[in-house]
């Protein structure tokens, strides 16, 4: 394998590496790039949460009590952006950062330095998107979809996001580069790519899925710039462009990318799960394909979310049997988590529940999804709080989750110290109570009528948008618990975690001390060690 | 009102709450099928009474053939999805439950299962197909426009509705009538707040008329941006997208209000731009076309009409609070972002630098050129340029802003 070069290459800049502030700005360090990356993540997620609480504020009665409406739309469309583009997808690179070199059994990641300019755009474009609320005409108030023409109508604020998306485009379409190559070439002896964690899995299709649609995103959002500034009329129709046109690129970038945030957090779960059921993955080989299959049909079905726009009957017809058709090799995941826990010896330390709590709600909004992509119920769904709960519940209960699940899998190996376990399962169940107290009613709203983004409606929403707004806020709260009472007091200190903190942890990276060293696999793990960790996982 | 003059015509369908809701107009007619369903609502109606609060579960009482299909497929599709979750979570918990270590329990070691696999896949497999065979028959049906008995074309504006009568000749425009006093509560106490309206937010000053049982085609088209037209009640939501025109239809079961609201996202008033239908009679339906094309053929203006000034300020009051004042507020002291009038350079300064902004928008503003005639427009111009302190004598005659369009 081509792997020694590169662990003499990186060899050298182990005594010399920046401290204070430099060692950060500087970074080129996996374990260091993944740590800003997680902090920038958490604080984009707290940010996003703030926007989300202004909002459910706004709606917890009837009236306009708090925000104008065009502010209100402003909240909407920055937490949707600053969640997606800024926690979630930001998370899941700071955890392939931080742990694919350390369960591929590589020194670092390919391109040291790509990674710390893939870092460090995210935060200038994470303040175009912040400031954006204080020039004039305010932030881009025309929901995260940015639909022409109303993205045209609106003032220097969306330009300010229309750069922000260009830099985080970049941004990610690096990082995936790195993770692909890294993935392909720099895996230890004898690791082949079906004797890899199913972690590496997800993300190196993500990382495909990635690289094929920021692209289409950054063209679409580029065409909304020249038709605002520079008399092109791709988005209108008066110049003989079309409206339409729009969504058909964004949602070609944004279906895929809906998985983009799914599949890693996919590949955690098949981490977690193994590891506290003592008992290998089921099924390795059917998770890859159906990972595959999943990334393969998200470019198939991507005008299910343009129902309403009036396609004619074959286009509703086939976008519909294929998006249907998701919901199988999504189903194969889910029982292939439930046959890897049983007959298993389960611990439910809270990886464990956070990864529970994620195939619950995940197949949730799994069965709202299958509802919504029958074309002729979508019609009626479309647009209301019944997709704002069914995006949440596949997003916030799995995206969101799986990165608790992980966040408390590998945080002994991060810090060298366990966290609280008594407080780290009060945060799960505040969380999952809270959750669910918060969005299982937006499904009764959206059946009953209630359409999405309104900053005020009809008396007979308001007991569940009351209720939702509680719920909220205590989910809210529990992240803050989160942070002050869980993260903080384990990075600072705690008791000890052993190399192996789990019984059941059969992957390289807890053939490692606890915290991992700076620099970790200078020498690639044994041929030996990594065949007997497969016979293990039962890997073959 | 003309929601209220048709309610005594027919059965009364309270479409935006629940029967049970409807307190006493609850009316259990022809389309509650059997007695299981009068159960459900007299317990309902007992659970109404007992708290104030409303909790709708499903949706709205289908008015349409289509909206009572999308409902039975949603019904199966939810029974569908209820089996599984018993069949998955059941199977899952009992594993939680008995499969721990706590319990002694020793895990196995089995990791695949040929077999089992292609039964997951294959199942699930069928069943989406089943799903999907039983839902096609109904899209095909929702794309059917043929055969239309009326057409009326709708148009999205921000942020109002607006209803031609392709085939009567006639049309008017659709706008919220709940009172901003209602909605603004900013910085009032539960005492300041007004009460609201039993129809808040979902009543419009021109309700769209339709005959009941007739084939109504919409022709769906937008002004400045994209709208959605969308009445729960008939399971009928199309995108009005500016630039093109799209159709869709709905045949009403039953006489009654039916009320929704736009659906996708339009700038700041999205969430004020309801959409009221009066489905009556086929003779109230005949009355009432005979006395819009009367009201539109009295309302027509003459052109060239030479007007006074304080004429064309009455009119341009009624234009400017109909249109502007939800921006520019009505006191002209505009609002964040959309600015004051009241004192503004363009309104005292050059008038035609004035009507060309009115004509063809500005920023957020839209052009007006398309949506309001040249004496409305000569009127508002008028209006703004003489109301509050902004006294300056001028008046704008509508052969003026005739000539400004060319």
């Amino acid at each position: 394998m081509t792997t020694a070069t590169h662990v003499t290459d990186h060899a050298h800049d182990h005594h010399d590496h920046p401290s204070g502030i430099m060692r950060w700005v500087t970074a080129t360090n996996h374990k260091d790039i993944g740590t800003l990356y997680l902090w920038f993540a958490f604080i984009m997620f707290l940010s996003g949460g703030v926007m989300a609480l202004c909002i459910r504020l706004e709606l917890f009665q009837p009236g306009l009590q708090y925000f104008r409406p065009e502010l209100f739309n402003q909240f909407t469309t920055l937490h949707g952006l600053v969640m997606v583009f800024g926690a979630i997808m930001p998370a899941f690179t700071g955890l392939a950062n931080w742990m694919l070199p350390l369960m591929l059994g590589a020194p670092d990641m390919a391109f040291a330095r790509m990674n710390n300019w893939s870092f460090w755009l995210l935060p200038p474009a994470a303040a175009l998107l912040m400031i954006s609320f204080v020039v004039p005409g305010g932030a881009a108030a025309a929901g995260w979809t940015l639909y022409a023409p109303l993205a045209t109508q609106m003032g220097v604020g969306m330009d300010l996001t229309i750069f922000a998306i260009h830099i985080m485009g970049i941004s990610s379409i690096m990082g995936a580069i790195n993770i692909i190559v890294t993935i392909l070439n720099m895996r230890a002896p004898g690791m082949t790519l079906m004797k890899m964690p199913m972690f590496a899995w997800t993300s190196l299709i993500t990382a495909y899925l990635l690289i094929a649609v920021m692209p289409v995103l950054a063209g679409a959002v580029t065409m909304v710039l020249t038709d605002r500034h520079f008399g092109t009329n791709f988005f209108n129709a008066a110049g003989g462009g079309d409206p339409v046109l729009y969504q058909h690129i964004f949602w070609f970038f944004g279906h895929p990318e809906v998985y983009i945030m799914a599949l890693p957090a996919f590949g955690v779960v098949s981490q977690v799960i193994p590891t506290f059921s003592r008992k290998p993955l089921f099924g390795y080989h059917s998770m890859v394909y159906a990972t595959a299959s999943i990334a393969i049909l998200s470019f198939m079905v991507w005008a299910h979310h343009m129902f309403a726009v009036g396609m004619p009957v074959t286009a509703q017809l086939f976008f519909m049997y294929a998006t249907a058709l998701i919901a199988v090799p999504t189903g194969v995941k889910v029982f292939n988590w439930i046959a890897t826990m049983w007959k298993g010896a389960m611990t439910f330390e809270t990886p464990m529940l956070f990864a529970i709590g994620f195939v619950c709600l995940f197949t949730m909004g799994g069965f709202s999804g299958v509802v919504l992509s029958i074309a002729a119920v979508d019609i009626q769904l479309q647009d209301t709080y019944y997709v704002v709960a069914h995006f949440h519940y596949v997003l916030v209960a799995g995206a969101l989750f799986s990165l608790f699940a992980a966040v408390y899998y590998w945080l002994p190996k991060w810090t060298g110290h366990m966290y609280p376990e008594g407080r780290g399962k009060v945060h799960f169940w505040w969380s999952m109570i809270a959750f669910n107290v918060t969005f299982f009613p937006m499904h009764f709203l959206g059946l009953a009528g209630m359409p999405r983004r309104i900053p005020d409606y009809a008396t007979q929403f308001t007991e569940f948008n009351t209720m939702a707004t509680v719920g909220a806020f205590a989910f809210g709260i529990a992240q803050v618990y989160f942070l002050f009472f869980v993260l903080l007091p384990t990075i600072k200190g705690g008791q000890k975690a052993p190399q192996r903190p789990w019984e059941g942890g059969q992957t390289l990276e807890w053939e490692v001390p606890s915290p991992a060293p700076f620099h970790t696999w200078e020498e690639p793990p044994a041929r030996e060690l990594v065949d007997k960790l497969s016979a293990e996982q039962k890997l073959h | 009102m003309q929601a209220f003059q048709f309610r005594d015509a027919g059965t009364v369908a309270q479409t935006n709450s629940t029967p049970a809701a409807a307190g006493g107009r609850i009316v259990v007619g022809e389309n509650m099928k059997n007695h299981r369903n009068k159960l459900l609502a007299t317990l309902a109606l007992f659970g109404a009474s007992l708290s104030h609060a409303e909790y709708q579960l499903n949706f709205q009482q289908p008015a349409t053939s289509i909206a009572q299909d999308v409902y039975s497929l949603h019904m199966t599709l939810l029974w569908i999805c209820l089996v599984i979750f018993v069949i998955v979570f059941g199977v899952m918990f009992y594993s939680i439950f008995k499969h721990r270590k706590s319990t002694g329990h020793k895990p196995a070691d089995f990791h695949e299962s040929v077999t089992v696999e292609v039964v997951w896949t294959v199942i699930p497999l069928l069943i989406v197909v089943a799903m999907a065979w039983q839902a096609t028959k109904v899209v095909i049906n929702q794309k059917n426009t043929k055969g239309a008995d009326v057409t009326v074309k709708v148009t999205g504006y921000q942020w109002k509705w607006g209803y031609d009568y392709l085939d009567e000749g006639f049309g008017f425009h659709s706008k919220l009538a709940t009172p901003q006093t209602q909605y603004e509560n900013f910085g009032k106490d539960s005492q300041q707040v007004e009460k609201k309206n039993e129809n808040y937010l979902l009543e419009v000053d021109n309700a769209m008329v339709v005959p009941v049982g007739k084939k109504v085609r919409l022709l769906l088209t937008a002004n400045d941006v994209i709208h959605s037209w969308w009445v729960p009640a008939f399971s009928t939501k199309q995108d009005a997208i500016p630039g093109f025109i799209r159709d869709t239809w709905f045949k009403a079961d039953r006489v009654g209000v039916y009320r929704g609201q736009c659906a996708e996202l339009c700038g700041k008033d999205h969430g004020f731009m309801p959409i009221v239908v009066n489905v009556v009679s086929d003779e109230d339906y005949k009355k009432w076309v005979s006395e819009q094309k009367k009201k539109a053929a009295e309302s027509a203006d003459d052109p060239n009409k030479k007007w006074e000034l304080a004429d064309l300020m009455k009119r341009g009051e009624k234009v400017y609070q109909d249109n502007c004042a939800v921006c520019h507020k009505p006191d002209g002291k505009g609002m964040g972002a959309f600015p004051a009038l009241d004192g503004s350079k363009i309104a005292k300064g050059d008038r035609s630098a004035h009507v060309g902004i009115v004509l063809a928008g500005k920023n957020a503003m839209p052009g007006w050129s398309k949506t309001l005639s040249d004496t409305e427009i000569a009127a508002v111009i008028t209006y703004e340029r003489n109301a509050w302190g902004n006294k300056t004598g001028d008046v704008v005659q509508p052969s003026d802003i005739k000539a400004a369009r060319k």
